[in-house]
């Protein structure tokens, strides 16, 4: 017999004009998984640390085991059994692992008995549910599938019956991401609720009993997992039909448009990031890059911009060297002939969020015609073209006026891809083309960069997504710990032979 | 012997001179630890001395002179929380306008209760802290070393500057080994974590500040009510700027801060005894150069000698939850 353990009635609530949860029934029965699946911005976030007492609600109710509660601070929830990992987790960097969980909960002023007492639960923890986790450890020194693990740890320690994940998977390789959910699943027979909040419907299919499904800070469905599938989900959650297969052309890959040559790359702390890495990418193809973040994706694909100093080796671009340690292009001289780069950080490298859209679709080409005549800008040819572009791009609202960090994550990519598009550059840089656009974007933002290689441009693209590697790549190349450790054809390659390769075991 | 005399008496300034130092650092490490930068170090000790030394006149005892002051700098502390940690103001900026406020604050009060721009009137020996004679400082003095040690060195000393001391341990202990120590450095690093860990950032960052107001005031209180027998005008003269120098030359931590704090003090100490020397080759050291002397080791101490100084990781910025 299932009983409900979590009941939501109601709940609304808004920051400022934005109405994040629009009157939401839940119902979260014990001893499942439940998925909570929407696009980004749908509201599942801001519900589940409405949950967890992060975040107020402006009304509604909140019954656990059947009983109302008053959720005030995550003391309420905790003290409730509700707990939750977070999408950036929330640890203390320089603390141990055993420093972090006993956080809040140390149960004595000085240090001493209840500190030993913790310690022995803890390992009883990790033995009961395999965690393998040192407690001496500091955090920095782990990986995240490890402080994911504690985050775990310390929800399970503090009494969780209910726990919640905010996209857990986000930041894993497949290997972690299967651990993790070996975890889960001995987490469920142990008697445990486990709420699953997520974008990836591949997750949802492969480890849920049970799925609710938010658009647009409503509660659009629930349903029991075996009674849908992938395609039924994804249309509940975008409103509309999509796409999930790129439709994708042979490539006809020509000449060699980029090619880079034993680059060495340092960052800013001066550790060598990017080590001797060869890249050639031909006309009409498009190269993945594939890696877990912090691998040093970031660092070349600066070096590769003109945003950061290449330390040696040497990069060409049509054949002619541009940049090598002594002399390089900076990214207004690449950008002329014929470079245009998709920063990864969207926020802070591509845009000028504070500034009006029409800005952000011409920076970078502001000082040419019909822009701007002798150094002043034209105000109305700026604004039409914007129109333009802002129409051809779907960009929405198509208002120029508007200011730029009021736009979607994924209206604000397409902001920026329009504006390096619009040139028809030969070579195109993407960093992290879709990382936090929803699903109707994604689509949208793939077959442009589809068109563009069939257009024969040259694409390299950054993504940690792997599926987004899979479906736009023609070659894919792995980078673990600053070197290329592996190249495969896409035709002949699977996500784990992949997965391996990023986690630097093979 | 003359020379080992010298040597004790360097000694014996270099522990008088750090005492402000060495509290204002403590309560540094508080506010810092907790997230909150406190430059107002400078102001909250100018205050501190003021209220001591009038609070004293006017009530006759230098204890209650000293817990006016703590009152007074655990307000100020409030308030710099009140602008930047309830209200996320800039924290420069607040303490800044601390300072300010407090150099014509302390100047004009003392014009208009005493007459004169920022100086208040002479205190007796009732009305202030006096030296403190360990027992038996007297008969051991002749024994060689060890009497040099505990009757020049040790001994004679203010009551501030045996709490100096002693604070360092204890604060030492207060943050690492307890759970308010524990809380409080978590806060610093990652408020996010303190709050989904059940505890409330703001309570906690307010709890720092008032124990960095009670520590900073014995620091003001040992320059106008011990040291010195009434207040004089700007009379902090950087230390707490100092103090904050070292504290950061200490990594935020207090055994290291001590060292800096004592290396500040000796610098101090050291060209006090040399102005008018003669030394060998060189000749006699203009005045001004000496006096330099503890300022120059602050600039080339902080300007990497001492490696990467390692800041906690929210230091600064006012913790928003909602977005």
């Amino acid at each position: 017999m299932v009983s409900p353990i979590l009941e939501l009635t109601n709940i609304n609530k808004s920051f400022g004009h934005v109405h994040a949860n629009k009157n939401i029934n839940l119902t979260i029965n014990k001893g499942t998984i439940h998925g909570i699946i929407g696009e980004n911005g749908a509201g599942k976030s801001t519900l589940m640390s409405i949950v967890f007492g992060l975040y107020q609600a402006n009304s509604g109710t909140i019954k656990v085991n059947g009983k109302e509660i008053n959720l005030r601070s995550p003391k309420d929830s905790i003290i409730n059994g509700i707990g939750m990992v977070h999408q950036h987790f929330m640890l203390v960097e320089n603390f141990t692992v055993l420093e972090n969980i006993i956080l809040g909960f140390e149960g004595e002023l000085v240090f001493g008995k209840n500190l030993e007492k913790a310690k022995k639960d803890l390992k009883d923890l990790c033995d009961t549910y395999k965690l393998n986790i040192d407690l001496n450890s500091t955090i920095s020194d782990l990986s995240v599938g490890f402080r994911q693990r504690v985050e775990i740890l310390k929800s399970l320690y503090r009494g969780a019956e209910i726990l919640i994940l905010d996209e857990p998977t986000g930041v894993l390789t497949p290997q972690e991401v299967d651990e993790l959910f070996k975890i889960l699943r001995s987490l469920k027979e142990e008697g445990k609720t486990i709420v699953l909040i997520t974008h990836k419907l591949i997750e949802i299919m492969d480890l849920t009993s049970e799925v609710s499904v938010m658009r647009q800070g409503e509660m659009v469905g629930h349903t029991k997992t075996e009674n849908t599938n992938k395609e039924q989900l994804a249309e509940m959650m975008v409103g509309r039909s999509v796409l999930l297969r790129l439709d994708k052309s042979e490539v006809k890959a020509g000449e060699v448009l980029f090619k880079v040559k034993n680059l060495t790359v340092k960052d800013d702390l001066d550790v060598t990031r990017v080590k001797n890495v060869d890249l050639e990418i031909r006309s009409g193809e498009i190269l993945g890059l594939a890696g877990v973040t912090g691998n040093g994706q970031t660092e070349l694909l600066e070096a590769l911009s003109g945003i950061r100093k290449v330390e040696s080796g040497e990069i060409y671009l049509e054949g002619k060297k541009v940049s090598d340690s002594q002399n390089f292009l900076d990214p207004r001289e690449l950008k002329d002939k014929g470079l245009a780069h998709v920063p990864e950080d969207r926020q802070r490298m591509g845009l000028v969020t504070d500034f009006k859209a029409y800005e952000n679709l011409i920076f970078g080409y502001h000082d040419q015609q019909p822009f701007s005549k002798s150094s002043v800008l034209n105000h109305r040819d700026i604004i039409s073209h914007s129109k333009k572009i802002m129409e051809e791009y779907d960009v929405r609202p198509q208002s120029p006026n508007l200011i730029t960090s009021n736009f979607s994550g994924g209206n604000q990519q397409k902001i920026i891809l329009s504006r390096e598009l619009n040139e028809n550059p030969k070579v195109l840089l993407v960093g992290q083309p879709t990382r936090g656009v929803d699903i109707g974007a994604i689509e949208f933002i793939h077959q442009r960069l589809i068109d563009m290689r069939d257009r024969g441009a040259a694409i390299l693209l950054v993504s940690v997504e792997l599926d987004e590697v899979l479906s736009l790549s023609d070659r894919i190349v792995v980078m673990f710990d600053g070197k290329i450790v592996g190249e495969k054809d896409n035709k002949n390659v699977t996500d784990r032979e992949l997965g391996l390769l990023m986690a630097g075991v093979v | 012997m003359e020379f080992l005399s010298d040597i004790a008496s360097l000694i014996n300034s270099t522990l008088r001179i750090s005492t402000p130092l060495v509290f204002a650092a403590m309560a540094g490490i508080f506010a810092e630890r907790s997230g909150v930068i406190d430059f107002s170090l400078e102001g909250k000790m100018l205050m501190a001395a003021f209220v001591a030394a009038v609070g004293s006149y006017f009530l006759g005892n230098p204890w209650l002179g000293l817990l006016l002051a703590i009152i007074a700098c655990v307000s100020l502390s409030m308030l710099h929380g009140f602008a930047s940690v309830t209200y996320k103001g800039d924290q420069v900026v607040s303490c800044v306008a601390i300072n300010i406020l407090i150099i014509g604050l302390t100047t004009a009060l003392a014009a208009a209760w005493f007459g004169q721009a920022g100086l208040t009137p002479t205190l007796n020996e009732d009305q202030r802290f006096l030296e403190v004679n360990l027992p038996f400082a007297e008969s051991l003095r002749d024994v060689t070393i060890i009497g040099t040690i505990y009757s020049d060195i040790l001994s004679g000393h203010y009551i501030f500057v045996y709490l100096a001391y002693l604070s360092v341990p204890l604060v030492f202990w207060v943050v690492f080994k307890t759970s308010f120590g524990l809380r409080l450095r978590a806060v610093g690093e990652n408020p996010s974590a303190v709050d989904t860990a059940g505890i409330n950032v703001f309570a906690m960052r307010y709890k720092a500040l008032a124990i960095n107001g009670v520590l900073i005031a014995f620091a003001g209180a040992h320059l106008s009510t011990a040291v010195n027998a009434n207040f004089f005008r700007e009379m902090s003269a950087g230390r707490g700027y100092l103090a904050l120098a070292a504290m950061i030359f200490g990594k935020w931590h207090p055994k290291t801060a001590l060292i800096a704090c004592l290396l500040f003090g000796f610098t101090d100490a050291l060209q006090i005894r040399l102005q008018g020397v003669e030394l060998p080759a060189i000749g006699e050291i203009p005045v001004q150069l000496i006096q330099a002397l503890p300022y120059i080791l602050t600039v080339v101490l902080l300007a990497g000698f001492v490696g990467k100084a390692i800041a906690p990781n929210a230091i600064g910025q006012p913790y928003i939850k909602e977005r």
